[in-house]
């Protein structure tokens, strides 16, 4: 149960508004979920450099001298920027699987939030604005960015706990709603591989995506199939490395509003997150009907 | 001598028992599933299962009549301009007219009134009756919206929304058409004779997302003054408590299993929802983990008799509680006085459940005029106080015995259980020992 | 006239101030700015005030309206005129679900689209619709006029009463219990006194269909189970 704000920009000149349009349009959204928040961050790539974005609660000790044996055990040249509670960690691309590898064996309390060419995740509990502003979100800048505050139904909140969920390489899914078999589904993919950090059901839907992925399916192939396997109300948007998705569930309860121009793609959970964004008098405005996928890419 | 063959005594089956029976043969002959009234009938781990320690020598009792107990409530005191003071933990629940006769209602109000505490509004809107005779009246704002208006709803005390009910959580309303009399269709703008088939969801809101903007709505409409009671069927006490309160609530009241409905499926009102008992402890630590165990106060219902149970739901941590099926019984439902009468509709004075069909010889679930007209509401009235001010004296009087000056401040730890099955759920040990079963999780 | 600019005054003022006008007012022309989406603007109003909203507005908008006339100059969320009870409540821009919900008496005028369950358990209010509607339109709908200019979507009327639906362009299905029903003399008057209390021309009732319950689920019958 929760507020969604997305915003997917088509025009490179607003790129550098992009943490600045995405951190107002989260701020409206604190009252539809004031437990925690969180939000990807599609910034700029740096050629031959993959990022892994990492969580710690404890950030003084567990950042400090991080990258040394990380360099050491993946025989590559990391960097490490710290943001609150977060680091983003620079590894060589191609060098992503390794770097999980020896963050899980060597550095178990860290909590890896995303990794990607592009894809920053942060995340933690707390009021929506107080979260966006430890991070200083207004002052970042890509391509495309979603956000998410939460109120948590049935699972604990916690900071993994909070959305957006990583679904797998520069992946994201935000979830408002609830779903109802996802205990089942969880088995299943347990079974079929898929681990889990949390008892949320978005988490679920997040693993879903990704082992249909894995499957071959693409994102939106993916999405349609969930339609299929996914019982309960949710409004989904999530994220590819060039990519913003939409998907409503068949009943589509759920509050969803999105914006369109030629700059950008903007999704809500209501108009509020939407009415400060430039031109939206002049937009394209539209609910996304049921059980349809939404799906734009560049 | 001649030896016989010793013959096999009759045995019915303890699964296929002569109510299964009786219902797999009403099926297949009618083709509709049981409608009934009332709540669940089967036996569930209740507050009988508790005992109260009282006082001895570690601690010391109050003198009955001299040293005061006190038994007042005020509710919603996070928000509302106007809280709700009661002189009595007990309020009326819910009841609709349509599913009870106006002079049904309008007993209600009076014997609500007299006892000093609040009697609630049901699926079918304010009736003159009941807002005249209600000194306190709390108003249902339920999903069908029959009758809703701003004018009632400014003239209401306070504002429940109902998410569910203990009978059916998770279940809309259904009210068979013998029923919907003229004035019942005029108030539900509804044909009439023809059933009612209310949604289990609200028309304008899902979530407690939404329902957070709901109940700012409701609150400018009234500007402030009411407290806005979130009302939930015993599902998941914890979490819903939680929604319930991060929705914005003043007032959460909670309803068990065996909390009556004027007409549902029998399944759903056997097999959903949870006991009372086992509803109270997860909603109490939902309020205590958010830092509002009695800032936001908590109402449980379903299955409350006498000041026992009063006293053990004030114990386990609520703030009050409500009756309806004991209220009806007050008024006179299911007096075996009408033994005679109840045998014509093939039932018993103490079974009497088919409250849709409207044939109520006492004349309280019913809209037939002259059924209805046997039903003093003057007398009906007097009768609930009476039972209303005899449940306050019991629960003081166990209160007073546990050394408390006031009935909240009776604990869980005032409680013993005589069951595994109670201590677990009441969290409070085992008669005799230090055990409390399944601590540890939620 | 008061002009309430929400940017500077809370809604809770603003709500207010419009609570406080009787029927006598001499206070009837209101504007109010810079709403921003915001939710339950001008709720519960009471009295014959003209109330030109600039913008777009959240949830709730104009609800449990009596009395007012109340303009919105932009879009609206969900539920908004939800169980309005008289007066009239035209929406410029579109609106969100549950449009008009519950809605007992007055006129709801969407100049847009109305996205899905417009008209949802309406109860004798009437709601005119230029653009579409979403799904689930008049869900449960117990009386009362809907009249929708351009095309209904997936499951218009289930379980509906004896409320009234007039579309014009197409309906993706029907709901359980909906049926077309033939147009009569007396809807095409019906909807002609509709349009005109609209303000919306171009259109005539007679490019109207009609439809309404087929009274099948008005008293159960175990042959119709599948559509419970």
């Amino acid at each position: 149960m929760c507020g969604i704000v997305g915003l997917f920009i088509k025009d490179a000149s607003l790129e550098p508004k992009l943490g600045q349009l995405t951190s107002t349009m989260l701020a409206t959204m604190c009252e539809r979920g004031p437990d925690s928040a969180g939000f990807a961050v599609y910034g700029p790539a740096t050629k031959g450099r993959a990022k892994i974005t990492l969580q710690s609660p404890d950030p003084d000790r567990d950042f400090a001298g991080l990258t040394a044996p990380i360099s050491k055990a993946i025989g590559a040249e990391v960097s490490l920027e710290r943001k609150s509670t977060h680091g983003v960690l620079s590894v060589p691309a191609g060098k992503v699987d390794a770097a999980r590898e020896a963050l899980r064996t060597g550095h178990p309390h860290l909590r890896i939030m995303s990794s990607g060419d592009v894809i920053e995740i942060f995340k933690e509990v707390g009021y929506p604005t107080q979260v966006a502003s430890r991070f200083d979100l207004s002052k970042m800048q890509g391509s495309h960015a979603i956000g998410h505050t939460r109120m948590a139904t049935e699972s604990a909140v916690t900071t993994m706990g909070a959305h957006p969920f990583s679904t797998g390489p520069d992946q994201c899914l935000v979830h408002n709603g609830s779903l109802s078999n996802h205990h089942n589904l969880r088995r299943d993919l347990i079974h079929d591989g898929m681990s889990f950090e949390t008892e949320n059901d978005t988490e679920v839907a997040a693993a879903y995506i990704s082992w249909r992925m894995k499957q071959g399916l693409n994102l939106g192939e993916a999405l349609q199939k969930s339609l299929e396997d996914l019982d309960g109300f949710f409004t989904f948007v999530v994220g590819t490395k060039n990519g913003f998705g939409v998907l409503r569930d068949p009943i589509a309860c759920k509050p969803a509003v999105m914006a369109e121009t030629n700059q950008y793609v903007a999704f809500g959970s209501e108009y509020r997150a939407l009415a400060g964004l430039p031109g939206i008098d002049a937009a394209r405005v539209w609910e996304p009907e049921p059980a349809t996928v939404y799906f734009w890419e560049r | 001598m001649t030896y016989h063959n010793p013959p096999t005594t009759p045995r019915k089956s303890a699964v296929f028992d002569d109510y299964t029976l009786s219902e797999i043969r009403r099926a297949a002959s009618t083709g509709i599933y049981d409608i009934r009234g009332g709540g669940a009938k089967r036996k569930v781990p209740h507050f009988d299962d508790l005992l109260f320690l009282g006082a001895s020598m570690s601690r010391y009792p109050l003198e009955g009549y001299r040293e005061k107990c006190s038994t007042t409530v005020t509710l919603g005191t996070r928000y509302a301009k106007k809280p709700i003071e009661l002189k009595i933990p007990i309020t009326v629940a819910g009841m609709s007219f349509g599913s009870l006769s106006a002079n049904a209602k309008e007993a209600l109000g009076r014997g609500a009134t007299i006892a000093g505490t609040s009697t609630t509004t049901g699926d079918g809107g304010m009736t003159p009756e009941e807002r005249g005779q209600s000194q306190t009246l709390v108003y249902q704002y339920l999903p069908s919206r029959y009758g809703m208006n701003p004018d009632d709803l400014r003239k209401a005390d306070a504002i429940e929304v109902v998410v569910g009910q203990g009978a059916k959580p998770g279940g809309g309303g259904m009210l068979l058409g013998q029923k919907i009399s003229d004035r019942v269709a005029e108030m539900r703008t509804l044909p009439k004779g023809i059933d009612q088939r209310s949604a289990c969801r609200h028309p304008d809101w899902t979530g407690p997302d939404d329902l957070e903007i709901k109940i700012i709505e409701l609150r400018e409409i009234t500007d402030w003054q009411k407290p806005i009671y979130v009302k939930v069927g015993g599902a998941r006490p914890y979490y819903d408590v939680a929604l319930a309160v991060k929705a914005g609530a003043d007032v959460v009241v909670v309803d068990g299993m065996q909390g009556g409905t004027a007409a549902t499926q029998e399944v759903f009102i056997e097999h959903v929802g949870q006991p009372t008992l086992a509803c109270i402890r997860p909603a109490v630590q939902a309020l205590q983990d958010l830092g509002m165990h009695r800032k936001v106060q908590l109402i449980i219902s379903g299955g409350i008799r006498n000041g026992a149970d009063v006293a053990k739901a004030l114990a386990l941590g609520a703030d009050a509680v409500s009756v309806g099926s004991a209220a009806l019984v007050a008024l006179g439902d299911n007096d075996p006085a009408l033994e005679s009468e109840y045998q014509k509709l093939n039932t018993t004075a103490g079974a009497y459940d088919d409250w849709h069909e409207g044939r109520d010889p006492a004349g309280i679930t019913t809209q037939d005029p002259e059924l209805s007209k046997r039903l003093d509401p003057v007398l009906a009235g007097r009768r609930l106080a009476n039972y209303l001010k005899v449940m306050t004296l019991e629960a003081q009087t166990i209160a007073r015995a546990c050394g408390h000056n006031h009935v909240h401040n009776l604990e869980p730890e005032d409680l013993c259980a005589l069951t595994i099955e109670a201590a677990a759920m009441a969290r409070v040990p085992l008669a005799g020992t230090s055990w409390i079963p399944g601590q540890g999780n939620l | 006239m008061p002009t309430v600019d929400l940017a500077t005054t809370s809604l809770r003022e603003l709500n207010e101030l419009l609570h406080k006008q009787g029927a006598g007012t001499n206070e009837t022309q209101w504007e109010i700015l810079n709403p921003k989406g915001r939710h339950a603007v001008a709720v519960g109003v009471d009295a014959p005030l003209n109330i030109d909203i600039k913008g777009p507005v959240g949830y709730y908008v104009a609800g449990m309206n009596k009395h007012a006339n109340i303009v919105v100059h932009g879009s609206a969320g969900p539920g908004a005129a939800e169980n309005m009870m008289s007066g009239k409540v035209v929406v410029k821009g579109d609106v969100s679900q549950y449009a008009g919900a519950t809605g007992r008496g007055g006129l709801l005028v969407v100049e847009g689209n109305a996205s899905s369950r417009c008209g949802i358990s309406m109860k004798g209010i009437d709601i005119v619709v230029k653009g579409n509607i979403g799904h689930m339109s008049a869900f449960m709908a117990q009386t009362g006029n809907l009249v929708v200019f351009g095309d209904a979507g997936d499951a218009l009327g289930d379980s509906i009463y004896e409320a009234r639906l007039f579309v014009r362009g197409s309906v993706k299905s029907l709901g359980a219990d909906c049926v077309e029903k033939e147009m009569r003399d007396e809807h095409l008057d019906l909807v002609d006194n509709i349009l005109q209390r609209s303000g919306l021309n171009g259109v005539k009732p007679k490019d109207f269909r009609r439809y309404g319950s087929s009274r099948k689920l008005y008293n159960f019958n175990i042959d119709n189970a599948d559509a419970y």
